[in-house]
């Protein structure tokens, strides 16, 4: 039974959260602005628990039916987002020769 | 069974610890690889571990179990499998309406929880009920929306879609669901209730249909980083309902992270969040291209190299039409050549090139272009006025100077490079076609501009071979 106090710590919890989401982006070089949007989709896969949990105390073929859905699609955000956020991290990678030179001859 | 809660509890809050300092990780381009690999660990582990939930179902799913966990693995498989292979053969110029399906699945999964927690026999009370509603409208908006967005920039539906009063219907429909959600948590296991969830439902997967296809393609960026924090907020709420810190956790860092993200995004553009979604951009632009045109003048793809063969300084500006082009690699093999011969090269990325912020860093990245040769708008704009040759390739309305002092233009007030500075310019592109935005651009009808017209892969072909033919000297 989930009772007011759990309700006023779910509050602090997603206070906190959205802070700690706010702090985590907010220094970001714009080059990794689409990696990290595509980072923070992979994260929001862990509905896929939720889900699973939902399924395994399924009672009836609608919660079957809906569970078996939600598990699926959100195995599919979990990796699908990895495997693009990592397809596209892996080509970060800095010049293996120094900074190019400036101002060269004309 | 104790035991067992508190392992499962225990294994989540060290998967959420590990989700959002793996994002953390990923936020510098220094550790960025090894922060999806410790967020992908913490993902491992908390389903992993979720799986030890089978030894405390309720009571009534017990006869189930066997059918439940077969299904589970099931729908891993299935859609695990699918988007790896998705996600791995994919090209790199499709990858944001990959993240828009995928986005859209996870708000999917939302939903389906938020379906359960409504119809299922698990007593919960009000609030919680109401808080499966908000996470249950979020979720569904968030998967149908992000249909359409993948349609959208997968080229499936070309054009907005509009029509009078659209906005009343829409706020309507918006209106209607939550008033049926209302209703649905209320009459919870009353009569009614099972219809009311149904309808709620139906309502809102249209009110994300709604919400999106008026939205022009070149909003979607915005729209997708959108959906994105609706998924993460969604997710959080329907953490809250299944008494799962984690998901709340994970849920609520998404939610706002991708809030952040998103109105950095529009800003690149210089719009709202609430500009994007309720104007209608580029409607009051059908009178942009007035006045006497003059000709623009084009150039030999040759001569167009051995100008910057010679110069001291060029700044490449890449666009869409680059990577369409697929054309990043023949373009680093043309700036390692100019580099060979002492030109100092540059590449300056508009926040919002290729069709999403970071989307052209990730195609260049690809074909091997170290990132430290290239720059934001902020820190390059400046020195635009003392280069030499600026070589725009496939990119149009962010150098458009129209943007700086033409009121009537659609993009007025969007920053833009200001590659129009530089001493020559010259511009890669097919033809005389317009931008995304369908604007007119003054700046290839300037002095100092130069077309080469062709394909960017082959034009970028006759430049190299042109270098190569002056040796090196």
């Amino acid at each position: 039974m989930i009772t007011a106090m759990t309700f006023i710590i779910a509050l602090y919890i997603f206070m906190l959260a959205a802070f700690t989401g706010y702090e985590v982006i907010s220094r970001v070089p714009s080059i990794l602005h689409t990696p990290l949007m595509s980072g923070s989709n992979f994260v929001h896969g862990i509905v896929v628990v939720g889900a699973l949990t939902a399924l395994f105390n399924a009672s009836s073929v609608l919660e079957q039916v809906v569970g078996f859905l939600g598990v699926m699609m959100g195995a599919g955000n979990v990796v699908g987002g990895y495997v693009v956020t990592d397809r596209m991290l892996a080509m970060f990678k800095p010049s293996d020769k120094a900074a190019p030179q400036k101002g060269a001859q004309k | 069974m104790i035991l067992l809660e508190y392992i499962v509890a225990i294994s989540a809050l060290i998967a959420s610890g590990l989700l959002v300092y793996g994002l953390k990780r990923m936020s510098s381009p220094v550790t960025a690889v090894s922060g999806i690999v410790t967020a992908g660990w913490g993902m491992l582990f908390v389903t992993a571990a979720s799986f030890l939930g089978i030894f405390s179902v309720s009571e009534a799913a017990k006869p189930h179990l066997v059918v439940n966990v077969i299904l589970a693995i099931l729908g891993l498989v299935i859609g695990g499998g699918w988007a790896g292979w998705k996600g791995r053969s994919v090209a790199m110029t499709a990858m944001p309406q990959m993240v828009a399906l995928f986005n859209g699945m996870g708000g999917g999964a939302a939903a389906a929880v938020s379906v359960i927690a409504l119809t299922g026999p698990k007593e919960t009370g009000i609030v919680p009920l109401l808080v499966t509603v908000a996470g249950g409208l979020i979720g569904s908006m968030s998967l149908s929306g992000s249909i359409i967005a993948w349609a959208k920039l997968d080229g499936r539906m070309n054009k907005p879609i509009r029509f009078g009063g659209q906005r009343i219907i829409n706020a309507a429909v918006f209106m209607l669901t939550v008033l049926l959600g209302i209703m649905a948590a209320f009459l919870y296991h009353q009569d009614g209730g099972g219809i009311a969830t149904l309808l709620f439902f139906i309502g809102a997967l249209l009110a994300g249909i709604c919400m999106t296809v008026p939205i022009g393609g070149a909003d979607m960026p915005v729209v997708i980083s959108l959906y994105n924090a609706f998924t993460g907020l969604a997710v959080g709420l329907e953490g809250y309902v299944m008494a799962d810190p984690a998901l709340m956790i994970a849920g609520m860092v998404v939610g706002s992270a991708g809030t952040l993200l998103t109105v950095m995004m529009a800003k690149g553009m210089n719009r709202s969040i609430s500009n994007v979604l309720f104007s209608n951009f580029g409607e009051a632009s059908a009178s942009t291209a007035t006045g006497p045109q003059k000709e623009a003048k084009s150039v030999a793809a040759g001569d167009a190299a051995t100008t910057m063969r010679y110069a001291s300084s060029v700044i490449i500006v890449p666009g869409y039409g680059l990577a369409v082009a697929q054309a990043q690699g023949k373009l680093y093999d043309f700036v390692k050549q100019l580099q060979a011969a002492g030109v100092d090269v540059k590449f300056a990325i508009h926040p919002v090139a290729g069709r999403m912020p970071g989307h052209m860093n990730v195609l260049l990245a690809e074909a091997g272009v170290p990132y430290d040769m290239i720059y934001d708008m902020e820190d390059i704009n400046d020195s635009f006025a003392d280069t030499d040759v600026a070589l725009i390739i496939g990119a149009n309305d962010v150098v458009n100077p129209s943007a700086r002092t033409d009121k009537s233009s659609p993009i007025y007030g969007m920053p833009i490079l200001n590659a129009d500075q530089a001493r020559q310019v010259f511009v890669i592109k097919r033809g005389m076609g317009m931008g995304y935005s369908a604007v007119q651009n003054p700046l290839f009808f300037q002095d100092n501009c130069a077309m080469v017209f062709g394909d960017a892969q082959a034009v970028l072909s006759k430049m190299v071979e042109a270098v190569k033919a002056l040796g090196t000297s």
